[in-house]
């Protein structure tokens, strides 16, 4: 069994753990191997150290002995987007900027991971601080998508995606600003959910977009990404935007939910804007698999769906130019050698044109226009006010349904370097996600069938703060199919 | 929104203190154009009456008591600088 | 033709807490450098701002006590701007909508003399909002090094009205925020510490002139005289340009305490572009009644009004409330005895702004070291009026030998014997003799002369070697000669 055992779920593994059968050692070295096999090809991470995930999995081999096991997660590796701050462990988000960067904390998310006891593995690569949808924007290297190298993994979260499609991880971690776990996990045929704001601490995820940016699992099945999202959601002091509310138990609301007659809404502008997509069969064929359960499947309306990708970039580039300015030169990131001293800003411009990619720098001086003197209420303020008529147009809609369904994205995984000199296009190409972000609603996305042998996702959109719904929705289609069983071959 | 949106690309790299090379700036400023040439869409939206929204879900009057319980040692907290001196981050002689 | 200068002044004061603004990483002075410092302090990727609540409640009380509004609402913006002492290259502060609006603040200006109390005046404020701090930068001579302990300090903005015209009212100015701050326990407004600092805004104008005059941003001023002295000589400097028909550049100047001059440091032209725009990272603040009158029941009596309330309840003289008011702790001490013998308060008073600050001064201690407390004022003060003994040898034996064993007055009195043994007998036979002794001031004082009668007093006191009580003497040779 073990050469497939990078493919187990965490479910089926943590089973095997308790039962004695296999050990976090056992299973963590299958993790490492596979990864070492593949990821020539793949390339799906910046960096990894054996030796302290394989000491992470003999601790929690010893904790499991001494009859201390700290629950499902125990022993499992999690791979962890090169986003996200561990103690000891390189923090670059893929830009030469943070090359050399080695966090001295632990984010929020990652201290609860380690209080249940996962295996942290390794620091996976993205779109340099997560601006991107393809993972063509690192500094490091492009991942490549596993079902066809050719093509890109999707983005920011590409590495994510791409590792746990590739058996280089059970489970991972991404993050999501405008798709940006969606996106890759459709991309990619695996399973990512981004939660409602303020579900998920934001401490010690560097930020992009400070009212969009959500941290969010990825797995195999939706019953994986439910067990992620458990150790990581809750309210957290440090973070003043994270949201008070208890979380309820997702794994056993996925048992209750089995069989409910869900009411299930179709945005008509998502579905006229998409007709010609090529990846638009395996959805509609998936809307009709609900129809054949008896789910009310109901046409709604989302009016201003049109202005969501002008909103969303005067907004996360705004909040970028501002969230970006610390990484200057000064205190902790690339330093110019050259620069004029006489200068006073010079050392800033220098090591800034030096640490940043293309697109950072497009999307930091989008920001710093926007919000330069006399444009703040042209831009800013009036797309925080078209961000009320998004948010506005889902809780009307949520009135009439329980989910929304829809395409994750327009089309299949893309060649490398196909769109990088059109950015308009690229961003265009997130308006199926980028509204889940703006008025801070829940999104899943899961495999649901193909189009050319890439994989496509159906997403979910739920209510908020009831991703417990959108999991059990998902997790209906996923029961009656076999995408979990799906692999690329590598 | 101006109408045709021009974008000073100098002033706005100093204002964001990125050093562009020639290239980038006739690069960006085209394609800055057209973004915002786009993004004036929301012109179409009467917005007057509308409440911007900040935070998805607001919340009010977020904060922690006055009591000391995060610290980073000095060690720590310089570990990953480009320069250092005297436990103090060097700079380039700042007029002022 | 005559100038006249307009001045508005923006006040930084710390507010005192233990941990940070925005972090409950322990925040201080005098720490080895970077030492108070933590993710959030230096700006590392990730780290996310937390408000403290008690830097909130330091604010509203300082509004309140300066006579502000606070809104029922405020929020927290971003001001953006590059500089090495900044962690973040923003600054968390509030651009449209700060905590405490309009307020003003009431100043004495010089009176006359010393004993005159000087005419007092409102001074109008704008607002005082609440940011975070900077580090602090130590030049040297081929580069700068970067200290964060200071960042992320919880600081408010006191930003006044163009509403002075002299050095001399900004000093005023500064002196009663200061005051009221220590007063209220906000901050300790400790300038060398850089607890509080002033900028200042300085136009000059032809007298009768609508329009104010181009404005210098007058920097550094690092002492409340550094801010007397740099705007009254930024006012010549104008002034004398002006009188040249030279015109004034609207720029930003410094005052160089060490030669005594103001320069120029920076042209206005480069002026930032600060961008500013809500900070997504905190939530806004909402203020309700039950909140402001739970900060108003804290704040004490403000020192005009407890000064004006001591020269009409105990009929103090003004030079004697200058000295006790403007120091909470002994205004308390003096009023803990005083409540206990109102008729006696001037005479408390004054053992306590001269006796006992004397002897506090020369020993070095502090009010709270004094051995001397309120109860043993008063057994002073019952001793002389009972003329057990005069008010010489109180000052001049009891007091001291109170404050060097913290025995009441009687007991001073009791171990050393200095009870005035003299009955009004023997003092009325010394009054006889004088008048003898000396028929020109009787003359003098039967002709009218009011003042001879002090020379015979005078007599009196010699013969009874200062034991006799002066006032008893000056009644007997009163009746004696009347
Ligand atoms: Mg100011
Ligand atoms: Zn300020």
């Amino acid at each position: 069994m073990s050469e497939e055992l990078y493919y187990k779920s965490a479910s089926e593994l943590s089973g095997l753990l308790e039962k004695g059968e296999l050990s976090s050692v056992e299973l963590t070295k299958v993790v490492i191997e596979r990864t070492k096999a593949v990821e020539d090809r793949v390339g799906a991470f910046n960096s990894f150290d054996e030796a302290d995930a394989i000491s992470q999995a003999e601790a929690s081999d010893g904790r499991r002995a001494a009859g201390e096991a700290r629950g499902a997660l125990d022993g499992i590796p999690v791979g962890i987007k090169d986003v996200l701050a561990v103690k000891g462990q390189p923090l670059t988000c893929s830009s030469k900027m943070l090359a050399n960067f080695v966090s001295p904390y632990d984010a929020t998310c990652i201290q609860n991971l380690k209080q249940a006891g996962a295996v942290l593995w390794g620091r996976l690569n993205m779109d340099e601080y997560a601006m991107g949808s393809s993972t063509e924007n690192s500094a490091t290297h492009v991942t490549s998508n596993p079902w066809n190298l050719d093509c890109v993994p999707g983005g920011s979260s590409g590495g994510s995606a791409a590792a746990v499609a590739a058996g280089q991880a059970t489970v991972s971690l991404g993050s999501d600003t405008g798709g940006s776990i969606r996106q890759p996990a459709s991309h990619c045929g695996v399973v990512g959910l981004k939660p409602t704001y303020g579900r998920v601490s934001r401490f010690g995820l560097a930020a992009f977009a400070s009212s969009l940016d959500q941290v969010g699992p990825f797995g195999r099945s939706v019953k994986d990404v439910a067990m992620l999202l458990q150790t990581i959601s809750g309210h957290d002091e440090r973070d003043s935007t994270s949201y008070k509310s208890e979380v309820p138990d997702y794994l056993a609301s996925l048992e209750a939910f089995k069989g409910k007659k869900w009411t299930l809404g179709l945005p008509k502008e998502y579905f006229e804007s998409a007709a010609d997509s090529t990846a638009m069969e395996p959805v509609r064929k998936a809307i009709d698999f609900y129809k054949s359960l008896g789910c009310e499947i109901k046409e709604v309306s989302l009016p201003h769906t049109e202005y969501a990708v002008a909103t969303y970039y005067i907004i996360a580039t705004a909040e970028a130019s501002s969230n970006l300015a610390r990484y200057d030169g000064i205190r902790y990131t690339h330093r110019a050698e050259n620069f004029d001293a006489k200068d006073s800003v010079d050392i800033y411009c220098q090591s800034r044109a030096e640490g940043f990619g293309e697109e950072v720098k497009r999307r930091i001086i989008l920001g710093t226009y926007v919000l330069s003197s006399g444009y703040y209420d042209a831009y800013y303020l009036k797309a925080q006010k078209v961000r009320t008529l998004i948010r506005n147009d889902f809780l009307k809609a949520f009135e009439e349904v329980d989910a929304l369904l829809a395409p994750t994205s327009p089309f299949p995984a893309f060649k490398k370097g196909e769109k990088m000199e059109d950015p308009l296009s690229m961003y265009l190409s997130d308006i199926y996600t980028i509204s889940a972000n703006l008025a801070g609603i829940p999104g899943m996305s899961l495999p649901c069938g193909y189009s050319d042998g890439m994989p496509v996702g159906l997403q979910i959109l739920g209510k908020p703060f009831k991703e417990q719904e959108l999991l059990a929705v998902g997790q209906e289609f996923e029961a009656a199919h076999d995408f979990v069983n799906q692999h690329p071959d590598l | 929104m101006p109408e045709t949106p021009h974008v000073d690309i100098d002033y706005v790299a100093k204002l964001a203190r990125i050093d562009l090379s020639d290239e980038e700036k006739s690069k960006f400023s085209g394609q800055l154009e057209s973004i915002l040439g786009y993004i004036e869409k929301l012109n179409e939206l009467d917005t007057d009456n509308v409440e911007p929204t900040a935070h998805p879900h607001p919340v009010e009057n977020v904060w922690q008591e006055d009591l000391v319980s995060s610290e980073l040692p000095v060690e720590e907290a310089l570990k990953n600088a480009p320069a250092q001196r005297q436990n103090m981050i060097v700079v380039p002689k700042v007029v002022e | 033709m005559e100038y006249e200068a307009t001045i508005g002044l923006e006040v930084h004061v710390q507010i005192k807490c233990e941990s940070k603004i925005f972090t409950r990483c322990k925040a201080g002075f005098g720490y080895e450098p970077n030492t108070l410092v933590d993710p959030v302090i230096m700006g590392l990727p990730g780290a996310l701002p937390v408000m403290n609540k008690k830097a909130l409640d330091g604010i509203i009380k300082a509004g309140l006590a300066l006579n502000c509004t606070i809104p029922d609402y405020c929020k927290w913006d971003r001001k953006n701007y590059f500089y090495p002492d900044s962690p973040n290259n923003y600054q968390i502060t509030q651009y449209d909508k700060p905590i405490c609006d309009g307020g003003f603040v009431e100043i004495e200006l010089e009176g006359k003399s010393r004993n005159v109390m000087g005419e007092h005046k409102n001074i109008k404020l704008t607002r005082i909002h609440l940011e975070n701090d900077v580090g602090k930068l130590n030049h040297f001579a081929e580069d700068s090094l970067v200290d964060y302990n200071r960042a992320g300090t919880s600081l408010m903005e006191i930003v006044s009205e163009p509403d002075m015209h002299s050095g001399a009212e900004a000093f005023a100015f500064l002196t009663a925020i200061r005051q009221t701050m220590v007063y209220c326990g906000i901050s300790d407004c400790d300038m060398e510490k850089g607890q509080m600092r002033a900028d200042a805004n300085i136009s000059v104008r032809p007298v009768g002139q609508k329009e104010l005059g181009a404005k210098i941003e007058l920097k550094n001023l690092n002492s409340i005289t550094g801010v007397k002295n740099g705007i009254e000589y930024e006012i010549k400097r104008q002034t004398r340009e002006l009188k040249k028909g030279n015109e004034i550049k609207q720029a930003t100047w410094r005052w160089n305490a060490d030669q005594g001059i103001t320069e120029p440091m920076r042209e206005k032209e480069d002026a930032h572009d600060y961008r500013y725009f809500p900070d997504p990272d905190l939530m806004p603040v909402r203020v309700d009644d039950e909140w402001r009158n739970r900060i108003r029941s804290e704040i004490p009596e403000l020192p005009w009004d407890k000064q004006r309330r001591f020269m009409e309840e105990y009929e103090l003289p003004y030079t004697i409330t200058s000295v006790l008011v403007p120091d909470r702790e002994l205004s308390e001490y003096f009023e803990t005895a005083a409540k206990q013998a109102p008729k006696s308060a001037q005479a408390i008073g004054n053992y306590v702004v001269n006796n006992l600050l004397r002897e506090l001064g020369e020993a070095g201690l502090s009010l709270a070291e004094s051995k001397v407390q309120p109860e043993h004022l008063l057994s002073l003060v019952s001793v002389v009026e009972k003329r057990v003994i005069t008010k010489n040898v109180a000052n001049k034996d009891v007091f001291p030998e109170m404050f060097k064993s913290g025995e009441t007055a009687d007991e001073v009195i009791e171990r050393k014997g200095l009870k005035s043994d003299i009955d009004s007998g023997q003092v009325e036979a010394w009054c006889r003799e004088a008048i003898a002794e000396n028929p020109n001031p009787v003359e003098d004082y039967k002709s009218g002369n009011e003042k001879a009668i002090n020379s015979l007093k005078g007599q009196v006191m010699k013969k009874s070697r200062g034991k006799a009580n002066p006032q008893e003497a000056d009644e007997i040779l009163r009746k004696l000669l009347s």
